[in-house]
């Protein structure tokens, strides 16, 4: 007999606990923040953490004789303290490709972030980054357009895009709603934008919206010369209706729809993701839920996770936190998951949150967005943040000018090319911004306005979910 | 309402057409488009040069005055190149482009100097919606 069968309960870290071993290519990656229950070693935690989210149960069944279990074994090969928590730990774990379905971002996290979430032996759990190895990436079908393609579709290049979240965001009426987005689009925004719960409620059924959505842009796009879009939200209680509205959003000539990838289901909005590519059509990826997996510091998915996961499935742009609105958003942690949407190779680096490595072949990038609590005032600080490619949505701070949403749309225009005209010319935006405006309010009474409006807004709260930096 | 300022784009208005970035400012000085020239240089990116019959703007193919300077560093050549350009084409939006081989796309673009629209090119009709 090669090896003898004997029923019992075995310490995990016998079988899991691997120190010696070398992460391979081909592996998919992750670290977990783990918090062992009182009185459990860390290798132990670690090593159960890598049974229960791979080939592992609480006892040995003769079953386990019946495969390699050597190979198809989810591997703990490291463990580091966590800066300022004593409690908590990382735990590095590796998996073989054979664990896997190719192209399948639903069997990977059914896995790694299943049942495991649950178990005993630790008392709380977060995974704080995944390395997906080429081989996974390539399986999967990625951003219908990516951020190139958008520009050239859009004919927009050298700065971010701009958009705007229509408020209030329920209770409108079709027509109200239409208005409020052609105000919108002909003061100078590229893009309006469906709130996340806006659906086909009663006070505005989908196909109303549509149409008058449509007929807005039609007449800014003629009353200005430029390409613009609103996203129609497709998201819908069945798979059936989703198609159904994204359908109708091509028939009347949309260039963009978007869904909700969190509360949608990532299996119809990978659907979805492959319809865009073959119908042309962009997408926008609103992220509603998100806070409820990755807000707290020690348990759940972090958001970079989330980012990374979304790129997989498709999407060309995905919400990604303002840093300076009112959501939500630690400056160095956002900085890194917006590289990881965009990049094609990102490196490990711990001051930004960034665990692994991350090759994306040649899969395009998604546009992150920048959208919450946003002004002009903001416009220096988001322009050299997020650079040229992101999209820059200013709900309140387009709708909220007291001269409307068309002069609110040049505000922000005028001030984000500002900025970026500054910034072309070597001028450090985020010292210098103040002038900047100033000097661009004098050509646009829109500006000037606004800026007099807003001056005293701010959000000073500090982020909950920051990145672990020693406190001592 | 007194103190409310009305937006005064119009279909029927020539000068409510836009054409990407940098429209919403006032035309860019000589010494303005110099520094623009010199960012497209120190990213790397090739310079290229196209221009339209204003009421032309809208379409994706512009007209490519020569080729792209590929390997141009000089500034003052590409000044004088968007200068020639211009003097053969009065009238003409002319728009400065930095093209970023990397990323398979233009790095930037903007309309360095504006042309004139012509009445002949405001919509006259929209398509019809349809309900």
């Amino acid at each position: 007999m090669a090896k003898g069968y004997e029923a019992g309960v075995k310490e995990y870290r016998e079988t899991y606990w691997m120190p010696d071993y070398t992460p391979q290519d081909s592996d998919i990656l992750a670290c977990f923040k783990v918090v062992p229950q009182p009185g459990v070693p860390r290798e132990e935690a670690a090593a159960a953490v890598a049974a229960e989210s791979s080939t592992g149960t609480w006892t040995t069944v003769w079953t386990d004789l019946l495969t390699d279990l050597d190979y198809y074994k989810g591997r703990a090969y490291a463990i580091e303290d966590v800066p300022g928590d004593d409690e908590a730990f990382y735990a590095f774990i590796a998996y073989p490709m054979g664990l896997f379905e190719e192209g399948s971002v639903v069997n990977v996290f059914t896995s790694i972030v299943g049942n495991v979430f649950g178990f005993k032996a630790v008392r709380s759990l977060r995974l704080e980054d995944v390395r997906f190895p080429l081989w996974f990436v390539a399986s999967c079908f990625g951003p219908p357009h990516g951020i190139q393609v958008e520009r050239d579709k859009l004919d927009k290049y050298g700065r971010p895009l701009l958009g705007c979240t229509i408020k209030p965001k329920l209770g409108l009426s079709a027509k109200n709603y239409g208005r409020a987005i052609y105000e919108a689009l002909r003061g100078g925004l590229d893009f309006t934008k469906d709130d996340e719960n806006v659906n086909s409620q009663p006070f505005m059924r989908w196909r109303d919206r549509f149409l008058f959505a449509q007929e807005a842009i039609t007449k800014a796009e003629a009353e200005t010369g430029e390409r613009k879009g609103h996203y129609l939200n497709v998201t819908a209680p069945t798979v059936e209706e989703m198609y159904k509205r994204a359908e109708f959003a091509k028939e009347i000539g949309s260039r963009i729809i978007m869904s909700d990838y969190l509360t949608l289901g990532w299996a119809a909005h990978n659907s979805l993701s492959k319809w865009c590519r073959d119908n042309g059509m962009l997408l926008h990826v609103h992220r509603a839920m998100h806070a409820v997996i990755d807000r707290h510091p020690r348990h759940g998915i972090n958001f970079r996770v989330l980012a990374k996961l979304l790129r997989l499935l498709g999407g060309d742009h995905l919400h990604s936190g303002t840093v300076v609105g009112k959501l939500e958003g630690d400056r160095a942690a956002t900085l890194g998951w917006i590289d990881l949407m965009r990049d094609r190779y990102v490196k490990e680096d711990r001051a930004r949150g960034i665990f692994f490595d991350q090759d994306w072949g040649q899969m395009p990038g998604v546009l992150p967005v920048a959208s919450g609590g946003i002004h002009v005032w903001h416009m220096p600080a988001l322009v050299s943040i997020f650079g040229d490619d992101s999209v820059l949505q200013f709900g309140g701070g387009t709708l909220g000018h007291p001269w409307g949403n068309a002069a609110g749309a040049a505000a922000n225009r005028v001030s984000l090319e500002a900025c970026v005209q500054a910034r072309n010319e070597g001028r450090e935006l985020e010292k210098e911004g103040k002038d900047i405006l100033l000097k661009a309010a004098k050509h646009s009474p829109e500006l000037k306005i606004a800026m007099e409006t807003w001056k005293e807004i701010k959000f000073e709260f500090d982020t909950v979910d920051k990145l672990d930096v020693a406190h001592r | 309402m007194s103190d409310v300022m009305d937006y005064g784009s119009r279909l029927s208005k020539i000068e409510s057409r836009k054409y990407g970035t940098f429209s919403y400012l006032p035309e860019m000085t000589e010494e303005e488009i110099r520094k623009q020239v010199q960012y497209i240089v120190d990213k790397g990116w090739q310079p290229a040069i196209e221009h339209t019959e204003p009421e032309n703007a809208r379409l994706h193919y512009w007209y490519m005055w020569k080729l792209p300077m590929f390997g141009e560093t000089d500034v003052d050549k590409i000044m004088a190149e968007l200068e020639e350009c211009k003097k053969a084409n009065p009238g003409h939006h002319i728009r400065l482009l930095g093209l970023d081989n990397i990323k398979q796309v233009a790095g930037t673009a903007m309309v360095v100097y504006r042309g004139d629209v012509p009445e002949t090119a405001l919509c006259k009709e929209l398509p019809r919606p349809r309900f």
